[in-house]
């Protein structure tokens, strides 16, 4: 059997996903010794709270309380790393072109569905996908419009007066907050779901975000996922 | 896989290598959504098992060797710093962090004023420096770092009520996360400043006459037991909607909320809104402020 090393994560793209890892982490480590300050977010139906944003057992075992302090430093120290991270990453993804394979296109959202049905065995055949499919397009343009959001808020928490209109637009001081710890979970929910999924995955994909190559058998259905050569010049 | 299909990623590259451009996309294939916004493929040579497994180790080897070193790096370089030099980092990013501030900063730029419906209940926290009784009958503002004067000025608390009234319904955010609106009235900490004149700043030798500076660029606050202190920066302290406050919701301020006199600003956090103040000091030097010593930030503005 043949096999191919197909180029699939560019070095910037590897490099700029990887740094950013230990910025976010840290910026939602602090955010949590800020946070617990303030902890006035739960799920309430009716008034009534499903799910407390946190319990006292959750501060204590991670040993958060009364360290507000220095969460403030280190999210204020941070915030400039991940901010300058992510603009780097988005600025490289214009420039490169890989916008292409991350950008949700028409259909994205049906077939995004189908993914997820194909997940879970109900659908038989994969949909089509180009280098990620459309569940990934979707996911990881959410992310980055995600990570824009975070910063927003931030920024609208931060200089509430001299950005007053920033804030504005979130809704006022108390708005942008709720926005700002909101943006907060779906990140550690992206982030957990993203885990599965590289597991899922396999090795070989796993690699290849380190790598940047990917090893695929030439005898395989699709000599890359999504990437198919039937309509090749002949 | 059938031969064709295999046959067909040859064709792809041989024409690639003979037309010397990639085929970028493949136009209509419904099965492919790279087509849609022509992503770029990268197909490499096939080769056989043997020797893509040893090249795929190879590469492995040194990009793991590559993201190990570099984590560890980061990781060690990190906790190889001590304490003292990350406090150090952080007090300088909070420092930078208000540079950048202040470069933004205008003091035409208002915080919203809501109306009479939306103030909220008191929320009172903070109590260093009012642990003592206030005697309001023999309470006196003391002023330093007046021009034309090196003793302290002794003001009452009418020399304040003299001044214009203003009345503001503003949010006060405090550093924990809460916020509250509240009704204020007192007198601008600018007018309170046109009145009693600070001593400018020594003129330097060689500075360009338009640098020359009116106010000194630092402004201490403390309460009488010189407990609980705090520092302004002028232009924030200058803001229209800094406030020498003696009322709160339409009543004189209560011993919890700072009687007789307090700051009310939307323009710092709570911390920076000193209750019971005992002095207020014009000064050239950065003044000690008492959250700043616990490691908060010294500038605290919005």
């Amino acid at each position: 059997m043949q096999k191919r090393l197909d180029k699939k994560h560019p070095l910037a793209i590897r490099w700029l996903h990887w740094i950013n890892f230990p910025f976010i982490s840290l910026m939602i480590w602090s955010g949590l010794l800020i946070y617990w300050a303030n902890p006035v977010y739960g799920i309430r139906i009716f008034g009534y709270e499903l799910f407390k944003f946190f319990p006292q057992s959750f501060y204590d075992l991670l040993g958060i309380r009364f360290r507000l302090a220095e969460g403030m430093q280190i999210h204020f120290f941070f915030m400039w790393l991940f901010a300058v991270n992510g603009l780097v990453y988005v600025v490289y993804l214009i420039v490169s072109g890989e916008w292409r394979a991350i950008l949700p296109v028409p259909g994205s959202l049906k077939r995004a569905l189908n993914v997820a049905l194909y997940d879970v065995r109900i659908v038989k055949k994969a949909p089509p996908r180009g280098k990620y499919n459309d569940a990934q397009r979707i996911a990881y343009m959410s992310v980055i419009l995600m990570g824009a959001g975070s910063v927003l808020t931030g920024i609208a928490i931060y200089k509430p007066l001299q950005l007053s209109w920033l804030t504005a637009l979130f809704g006022g001081y108390e708005w942008a907050r709720w926005l700002h710890f909101w943006l907060t979970i779906c990140f550690v929910l992206f982030f957990l779901v993203h885990i599965v999924q590289v597991a899922l995955a396999g090795w070989r994909n796993f690699n290849s975000m380190i790598t940047g190559v990917e090893i695929v058998d030439v005898s395989s259905k699709s000599p890359r996922p999504g990437v198919t050569t039937e309509e090749a010049p002949s | 896989m059938s031969e064709n299909k295999e046959a067909l990623v040859e064709k792809v590259r041989e024409f690639e290598e003979r037309t010397g451009h990639t085929v970028d996309s493949y136009p209509g294939d419904p099965n492919n959504t790279a087509s849609i916004l022509g992503e770029r493929r990268r197909l490499s040579e096939p080769l056989n098992e043997a020797d893509a497994e040893r090249q795929m180790f190879v590469r492995s080897r040194r990009s793991f060797l590559t993201a190990g070193a570099a984590a560890v790096a980061g990781i060690l370089g990190w906790s190889w710093l001590s304490s003292e030099t990350k406090a150090h980092l952080y007090r300088r990013a909070f420092e930078f962090n208000e540079r950048v501030s202040r470069i933004f900063f205008r003091p035409e730029h208002l915080a919203k004023e809501f109306p009479p419906e939306s103030i909220s209940a008191i929320r009172t926290n903070g109590m260093e420096g009012l642990e003592a009784e206030v005697d309001l009958a023999a309470w006196r503002l003391a002023v330093g770092g007046l021009a034309g004067r090196t003793d302290d000025l002794l003001l009452t608390l009418d020399d304040i009520k003299k001044l214009p009234r203003i009345e503001m319904i503003t949010e006060m955010k405090c550093i924990e996360g809460w916020s509250i609106i509240a009704h204020w009235a007192g007198a601008r900490f600018s007018d309170f400043v046109a009145a009693y004149p600070p001593q400018a700043p020594p003129f330097l030798s060689g500075q360009n006459v338009n640098d020359r500076q009116e106010l000194p660029p630092y402004v201490s606050i403390a309460t009488p037991d010189e407990k609980y202190f705090v520092g302004w920066d002028t232009p924030s302290i200058m803001h229209p909607q800094t406030l020498l406050a003696y009322e709160m919701n339409g009543e004189p301020l209560k011993p919890e909320n700072g009687a007789p006199l307090r700051v009310a600003s939307p323009t710092k956090y709570g911390i920076k809104l000193i209750k019971r103040i005992g002095r207020i000091e014009f000064t050239n030097e950065r003044p000690r402020d008492f959250w700043a010593e616990y490691g908060y930030d010294w500038y605290s503005g919005h």
